[in-house]
């Protein structure tokens, strides 16, 4: 796959990288129709609300220190604005830094979807320029601007006389893919075309492609036993720093799903490797991940040092809490870039994993190459029952009725709870970092055993609520309302 | 005409779902793009008996907007009347539905005959915001659930306040105006929140009246249940806060609703001999703050700037400085509501503004001298502003963050006193 960033527009992930949001079958089932290419999801006549692409795309450029984003569209579209102002002065406060980026809308209204409205956007992005004075302005399309044809690449390219910033036009139309995570490919995709120069000089630095930086400090110390410096995108980065990503020794990433574009990009256009390994979490990924990282910055001897040194610390201890989760049962809900490292780090931990849920799949990456992370659990003879399912809670509610696992373990907003009013214990995978490395992978152990053993909040809460389905859902096989692509 | 929204204070007119959300046991049935309702709902308390990851949505693609997406809107209606177990579904179209040009309602009449009612507002994104999508859903109630009643329930009264989740504490606030019915020895209907629901919405016409209690938001709805359903209503623009705006507001509901006024006016006595028992103790807290002056702006809807500024300076003694009302108003009610600003004790007109641009709002208070530590009540926006002039500063509307409301409330004798603790919990946080 080649990555054309002379245009502003990113091809979806169902038609880049054949990814599919519909599927019930088993993990073989679905890693071996992958890799053969015999691949082909399902759609639903019955649907449950999702999330929007440009809520992915927007909210990772607007962590961006001092930038301005303008999404261009009904008042709605731009509702995250405020929970932006939130996220990012918290973000910054909490790293000792400031940031000035904005969140702006346009309200557009119902005369501007049949007479068009550009030379108000026009006016607005240069308003915002001025009151702001941000680094680099990102200009946002909407599903309605989308549909009535408004033109933003004429209005970016005309404003790049009069604003010595980038100015850089991003197509978030909601309507053009399932996958929200295809604004993250969005959000990289702007800045590979509008932001990063061509290198000058090599670094010692590691792009670290991450949601909210929360083990920035200890990431920081474990790299410079390598000489390396990680440097943690997109939150708090500066306009600056991204210049310079193709500079770094390599590109590595918390989650596939949200680092393949960057990574694979700069790899393709800057020769910056991109660590293809599996990610850093539990112990099998993190020490598959470091290596990877040894192996091409060169520094495998220090790695191994390292990886040794700490594995005389952690791995007694890990050792120690598996023997009390030996057997338990689970359910995983989470993107894929989760969904199929947890499996893997809960096989280490000796927990079975009865049905895994992937909120997307994509059958390969930029590279052209199967997840890792799926590639792993093949070649491990790791299988179970899995389905591919963007959030339908519905489907997770009637499967969690049906196997009544001992927990679930999801990741997302509002995916958490619907366990737990069933009485399954439950423990939301929010932080990106939770099971990062050795401690952290130790941390998480230690807190699935604490779940298990204090019911209480999940037994009170059952006993007392009603879950909103039917009783006729619950007697029908989870593929009721799949078929066939047309 | 587009306009710049810096500071945003509003969403769109789809985030009606979040009223059909608070009438329980009713379901938003959505007609537009697969991630309208994550965007547009509160991010916390959204594991109610249902959310916006259980809202039937068409999930609109591509291809829908080229060929239209009627067909996936009947199989999603069809569908949710099986699996997903409410007593209403509300259908709402977004943006795509209505640009590229579905008939709907064609699709929605299919189900006249369903087993339980589905009805369908109009609420595509640009055709307003979320107080203009709030008045479409509940007129779309009236026009497909509601008939003139020849019943009626002697002293029934339809309470119609806050906009459900826009403002948050609209869960203990309608609880608690419905304590002043009842204490007023009337009976409340309402039909948001804890075990409000269909039941609710039937017994809207046997009511003797519509109660209004905002300063524009629902009164466009009551004049239509006024035309459909022959139900009187009475406009009162204040939500009342405190004493002296709440007993005002029991005197009127009162001699509208024919309660004796020896009965009204023993239960004033008693409710502000309650009051003023706390005001008298903590009087010295108000009275001795060091580094709070008089003057206070309230950034909020009209529904909040009015309250709060009424409630500021008729009750508590301070004095207004600039009122800023940023909810688009429409314009006709412009006027009006200015007027009610102007009716304040001791002939004090506040001076109010109405604006969606935050970044005027903020260099208005920049400029203007509070003759001391200012006073601001507004959105989360407004915590810049109040740090960078040194105010003290409580959130009490659109967008609130960094605080948990559950079913705290702001109305009547007690909700006065609730909003003087919030306030003064922030004054004392720094040296007094």
């Amino acid at each position: 796959m080649t990555i054309n960033l002379n245009s502003s527009n990113v091809g979806t992930r169902e038609n880049r990288l054949g990814s599919i949001t519909g599927y019930i079958g088993s993990l073989s089932d679905l890693a071996s129709q992958s890799e053969c290419g015999t691949l082909r999801g399902c759609a639903r006549c019955f649907s449950q609300s999702s999330s929007c692409l440009s809520m992915c795309a927007l909210s990772e450029l607007n962590r961006i220190r001092n930038v301005a984003v303008i999404h261009h569209g009904p008042a709605g579209c731009s509702v995250v604005a405020s929970l932006q102002e939130y996220l990012t002065k918290q973000l910054a406060a909490k790293r000792g830094v400031t940031t000035n980026s904005v969140y702006i809308g346009t309200d557009m209204n119902e005369r501007d979807t049949i007479f068009g409205s550009t030379e108000k956007l026009r006016d607005i992005v240069l308003q915002v320029n001025e009151r702001y004075h941000p680094e680099a302005i990102f200009v946002s399309s909407s599903c309605a601007t989308g549909i009535i044809g408004e033109d933003i690449d004429s209005v970016v390219d005309d404003l790049k006389a009069d604003i010595d910033v980038p100015v850089i036009a991003v197509h978030c139309e909601g309507f053009k893919s399932r996958i929200w995570a295809t604004g993250f490919d969005i959000a990289d995709h702007a800045v590979l075309s509008g932001i990063v120069k061509p290198p000058k000089q090599k670094r010692n630095t590691i792009n670290f492609k991450n949601f909210y930086e929360s083990a920035r400090d200890e990431i920081i110390e474990i790299f410079s036993h390598f000489d390396l410096e990680p440097i943690f995108l997109y939150c708090n980065s500066s306009i600056e720093e991204l210049e310079h990503i193709s500079e770094a020794a390599a590109t590595t990433c918390i989650c596939g799903t949200l680092g393949n574009y960057l990574g694979n990009g700069l790899e393709e256009k800057y020769g910056v490797p991109y660590i293809h390994s599996i990610n850093p979490l539990g112990v099998q990924g993190f020490e598959a991940w470091l290596r990877e990282i040894g192996r091409v910055t060169d520094r495998s001897e220090v790695i191994e040092n390292y990886i040794q040194e700490q594995r005389a610390i952690y791995i007694p201890q890990i050792d120690e809490i598996k023997r009390e989760l030996q057997g338990l049962k689970a359910v995983i809900g989470m993107g894929p870039g989760y969904t199929f490292e947890v499996t893997r780090v809960l096989n280490e931990l000796g927990i079975e994993v009865v049905w895994a849920l992937a909120w997307h799949y994509d059958k390969k990456y930029e590279d052209g190459q199967v997840p890792p992370a799926m590639k792993y659990l093949l070649d491990n003879q790791i299988d179970f029952e899995a389905s591919v399912s963007d959030q339908q809670n519905y489907e997770v509610i009637n499967i969690l009725n049906k196997y009544k696992p001992d927990l679930f373990l999801s990741r997302h907003p509002g995916s958490t709870v619907w366990a737990s009013k069933q009485g399954i214990p439950a423990v939301s995978v929010q932080d990106e970092f939770m099971i990062f490395g050795y401690k952290h992978t130790l941390e998480f152990a230690k807190t699935l055993l604490d779940t298990i053993r204090n019911r209480s909040f999940e037994d009170n809460l059952a006993k007392r609520v009603k879950l909103p389905y039917t009783e006729w859902w619950y007697q029908q096989n989870i593929a009721s309302f799949m078929e066939s692509i047309k | 005409m587009a306009k710049i929204l810096d500071k945003q204070r509003y969403k769109c007119a789809m985030a009606a779902m979040q009223t059909v959300q608070a009438i329980e046991r009713a379901i938003p049935v959505l007609h537009s793009g697969p991630g309208c309702a994550h965007k547009l709902s509160n991010l916390i308390g959204n594991s109610g008996y249902f959310s916006p990851n259980i809202y039937p949505c068409t999930s609109l693609n591509e291809k829908d907007v080229v060929f239209g997406g009627a067909k996936k809107l009947h199989s999603t209606i069809e569908n949710s009347l099986k699996v997903i177990d409410a007593d209403l579904y509300v259908v709402l179209t977004g943006c795509i539905p209505e640009i590229v040009g579905d008939d709907t309602e064609e699709v929605v009449e299919q189900f006249a005959d369903a087993e339980k009612p589905v009805i369908y507002a109009s609420t595509a994104g640009f055709k307003g915001n979320n107080y203009i999508g709030h008045e479409k859903v509940i007129d779309a109630i009236t026009d497909g659930l509601l008939s003139p009643s020849e019943e009626k329930i002697p002293g029934l009264v339809n309470i119609w306040a806050d906009v459900p989740y826009q403002d948050e504490y609209w869960a203990g606030n309608y609880r608690a105006l419905e304590e002043l019915i009842r204490d007023l020895g009337l009976k409340p209907n309402t039909i948001f929140g804890y075990q409000r629901g269909i039941r609710q919405i039937q017994d809207i016409p046997k009511a003797e009246f519509n109660l209004v209690i905002s300063p524009w938001v629902g009164v466009k709805n009551a004049k239509h249940m006024e035309k459909k359903l022959g139900l009187p209503f009475l406009h009162y623009p204040t939500l009342p806060i405190g004493a002296f705006e709440t007993s005002k507001f029991l005197r009127t509901v009162g001699e509208y609703a024919g309660v004796p006024s020896e009965k009204v006016e023993a239960l004033i006595r008693e409710k502000e001999e309650y009051y003023y028992h706390y005001i008298e103790r903590f009087a010295d807290l108000f009275l001795e703050t060091r580094v709070m002056s008089k003057q206070f702006s309230v950034v909020a809807d009209a529904h909040y700037a009015l309250a709060v500024t009424k409630f500021l300076v008729n009750d508590l003694g301070l004095f207004p400085a600039q009122q800023f009302i940023v909810d688009d108003t429409p314009k006709e009610f412009r006027e009006p509501i200015r007027q009610y600003f102007e009716e304040l004790n001791y002939g004090i007109k506040a001076e109010t503004i109405f604006e969606t641009d935050g970044y005027k709002i903020h260099n208005a208070i920049r400029e203007h001298d509070y003759h001391g530590y200012p006073l601001i009540l507004g959105g989360y926006w407004e915590k810049s502003i109040a740090e960078e002039t040194k105010a003290h500063f409580l959130n009490i509307s659109y967008p609130i963050q960094e605080r948990l409301v559950m079913n705290s409330f702001y109305v009547g004798y007690d909700g006065g006193l609730r909003l003087l603790e919030d306030i003064y919990t922030v004054a004392r946080s720094r040296f007094n």
